[in-house]
C-alpha cells in the first residue's frame, strides 16, 4: 500500500531497529532452521515475508532485499528499478518521471537514509539483481549466509 | 593540437599512451588537458549510412567526439553501436550510448565487446528514459542492470578481461568509459555522492545533463571538490539552445530531469530574437562553465539545431583556438599540405 509504504520510509530509523533485532533472533535460531531444514521452511516463510513487507514496503519479492541500504524503501518499487540511485529524470520536488504522481522511489530513499543510523550505506555500490532469486525468501537467505558463515569461524576456531 | 603526430589512417586505432586505457582521441584530448566540446547525433529514421555521414558533417571541426544517443526518448532509431561503427570508419571519434531500458546484461555485454571490436573507444552508460515516453509505450521495459552496474560491468570486461559471469575473454574491450550526472535534479544533495558512486564504479568522463542554472552547478561542483571528486573524473556540462519561450516551457513540462529557472524563461520571451536570444544564451553559459574548477569540456545537444553547433562553439571561443579532427583536416594532413 502506497501509504503505509511512505509511512515506512519516513519511519525508517525505527524499522531499522526492528529489523536488526529481527536478523539477530533469526541468525541465533540457525541450528534450529538448519535442524529443520532451510529448504522445506523456504516456502511457508517465503510467504509470511510477502506478507509482511508487502504490506510495510510494497515488497516486490526481488529475493535480494536492499532495504537496509535504501533507507528502508523498496527499489523494486522504481519503475526502471534502479538499484544504485535515482535515474535522471526524477521531476521537481522529487516526483517520478515514469509515474509523474508517485514520490520517486529513490528520493524517498534518501529521505529514508538520513534518519537511519547505518544510513551511509546508500552511497556503496549495489550488485546487479540475481534475478533468479525473484520470489524466494531474502530473510532465510541472508541469515543462512550469516549462519553459515558463524559455522564455519566456529569449525576453523576449533580446528586450531 | 588536437591532430597527433601519430594519427593513423582514419579508422584505424591511435596508439594507446601511457596511463591511457583506450585507443581514442577523445582521452587524449582530456588527458592532454585541453577543453574538449563534444556533441550529439541524432540517429536518423533511416538504413541509408549517408544519413548518418552528412549529420556527422555537420560539426566538422567544433567536436571532439560525437555522442550516438541510444533511442533517446524512447523513442525508435538506428542503433548507437551502429552509428559509431559507421563513424570510426571514416576516423571521427563516437561515443558509444548504453541504456539499460532495452537490453539485459547478455546483450549489454556482447554489444560492448561488438563495438569495442568496430573501433568505438568511449562508452556513455545510462538508465535510459522509461518506454512511457517514447513511440513504443507498449514495448517491455527491460532494466535488468542500472547506469551503476553497467559501467562495473564495462569496468569488468576492460580491467579483468572477464564477464559478469566470471568467464574470461581472449582480448577486452579498451574503453574509455563515462556516465551521466544531473546537479539539478532531486535530491540535490545526494547528487555529489551520486557522482561518487559511478566514479567508484569505473566513470572516468561525466555528461551532465542540461544546465540552465550555473549556480545549482558550482553547489553541485564545490560538494563534488570537498569529496575529493574533481581529480578523479572529466566533467563535461551539457549545455543547448533554447528555440523560444514556449519551447523552453515545453521542455520543462514534457522533458524529466531538465530544470529551466524562470528567469531564463523571461529572457527568451522578452527577445526580439528568441532563437538567436537562446544560442546565445547557450554560448553564455559555455562561456561562464568553461571557467569553473573541475569542469573539462562541454557536451553541447543541439536537437534540431545541430547546424548551429560550429558556429556556437567558435563564438564561445572555449577551444581557444584548437581545431578538433575532422575527415577533411585530417585529409589534408595526410597529403602533407598544411592544415
Ligand atoms: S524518477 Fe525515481 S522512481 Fe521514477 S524511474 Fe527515476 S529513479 Fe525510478
Amino acid at each position: 500500500m502506497y501509504a503505509l509504504r511512505l509511512w515506512s520510509t519516513r519511519n525508517a530509523r525505527l524499522l531499522e531497529r526492528v529489523y536488526d533485532a529481527f536478523e539477530s533472533a533469526l541468525v541465533a535460531s540457525h541450528p534450529v532452521l538448519k535442524a529443520i531444514g532451510y529448504q522445506r521452511l523456504e516456502k511457508p516463510v517465503a510467504a509470511v515475508e510477502k506478507l509482511v513487507k508487502g504490506a510495510l514496503f510494497d515488497c516486490q519479492m526481488c529475493g535480494a532485499c536492499a532495504l537496509s541500504r535504501t533507507g528502508m524503501t523498496c527499489p523494486m518499487n522504481c519503475p526502471k528499478q534502479l538499484r544504485n540511485g535515482p535515474c535522471g529524470g526524477v521531476r521537481d520536488g522529487g516526483f517520478c518521471e515514469v509515474k509523474p504522481d508517485m514520490r520517486c522511489v529513490w528520493a524517498e530513499a534518501y529521505q529514508g537514509s538520513l534518519q537511519m543510523a547505518k544510513g551511509t550505506a546508500i552511497r556503496d555500490p549495489g550488485e546487479p539483481v540475481d534475478r533468479r532469486l525473484q520470489g524466494s525468501s531474502s530473510w532465510l537467505r541472508v541469515v543462512k549466509q550469516r549462519g553459515d558463515a558463524k559455522d564455519s569461524a566456529a569449525q576453523g576456531e576449533s580446528a586450531k | 593540437m588536437s591532430v597527433f603526430a601519430d594519427e593513423p589512417h582514419p579508422g584505424l586505432p591511435l596508439p594507446i599512451l601511457p596511463g591511457h586505457v583506450s585507443a581514442g582521441r577523445f582521452e587524449r584530448v582530456l588527458r592532454a588537458g585541453h577543453f574538449a566540446v563534444t556533441t550529439e547525433l541524432a540517429p536518423p529514421d533511416s538504413a541509408d549510412p549517408e544519413e548518418v555521414y552528412a549529420r556527422a558533417r555537420l560539426f566538422d571541426g567544433a567536436v571532439d567526439a560525437i555522442n550516438a544517443t541510444d533511442g533517446s526518448g524512447a523513442n525508435c532509431h538506428m542503433s548507437s553501436v551502429a552509428v559509431c561503427a559507421l563513424l570510426t570508419r571514416i576516423g571521427y571519434s563516437p561515443v558509444l550510448q548504453i541504456s539499460c531500458r532495452d537490453r539485459n546484461r547478455i546483450a549489454i555485454q556482447g554489444e560492448i565487446l561488438g563495438g569495442a571490436a568496430m573501433g568505438v573507444c568511449n562508452l556513455l552508460c545510462l538508465s535510459g528514459d522509461g518506454v512511457q515516453a517514447g513511440d513504443h509505450p507498449q514495448a517491455k521495459p527491460v532494466f535488468d542492470l542500472d547506469s551503476t552496474t553497467l559501467l562495473a560491468t564495462a569496468k569488468r570486461l576492460r580491467d579483468e578481461a572477464r564477464f559478469e559471469s566470471g568467464r574470461p575473454l581472449t582480448s577486452p574491450p579498451r574503453l574509455f568509459l563515462g556516465g551521466a550526472a544531473n546537479p539539478f535534479a532531486d535530491p540535490l544533495d545526494w547528487q555529489p555522492w551520486r557522482l561518487a558512486q559511478k566514479i567508484a564504479a569505473g566513470a572516468q568522463f561525466i555528461q551532465t545533463q542540461y544546465c540552465y542554472d550555473v549556480p545549482r552547478l558550482k553547489t553541485f561542483l564545490t560538494r563534488a571538490e570537498d569529496l575529493g571528486l574533481l581529480e578523479k573524473v572529466f566533467i563535461l556540462v551539457g549545455v543547448g539552445p533554447l528555440a523560444s519561450a514556449k519551447s523552453a516551457e515545453w521542455i520543462r513540462k514534457a522533458v524529466p530531469g531538465v530544470h529551466i529557472p524562470d528567469a531564463i524563461i523571461r529572457r527568451l520571451a522578452g527577445a526580439e530574437k528568441p532563437k538567436a536570444e537562446g544560442r546565445k544564451l547557450c554560448v553564455e553559459i559555455m562561456q561562464e562553465v568553461a571557467t569553473l574548477k573541475g569542469v573539462h569540456g562541454v557536451h553541447l545537444m543541439a536537437y534540431k539545431q545541430e547546424d548551429a553547433v560550429v558556429d556556437m562553439v567558435a563564438s564561445s571561443g572555449v577551444l581557444k583556438g584548437r581545431t578538433p579532427w575532422s575527415p577533411a583536416r585530417s585529409q589534408t594532413l595526410i597529403e602533407g599540405t598544411s592544415p
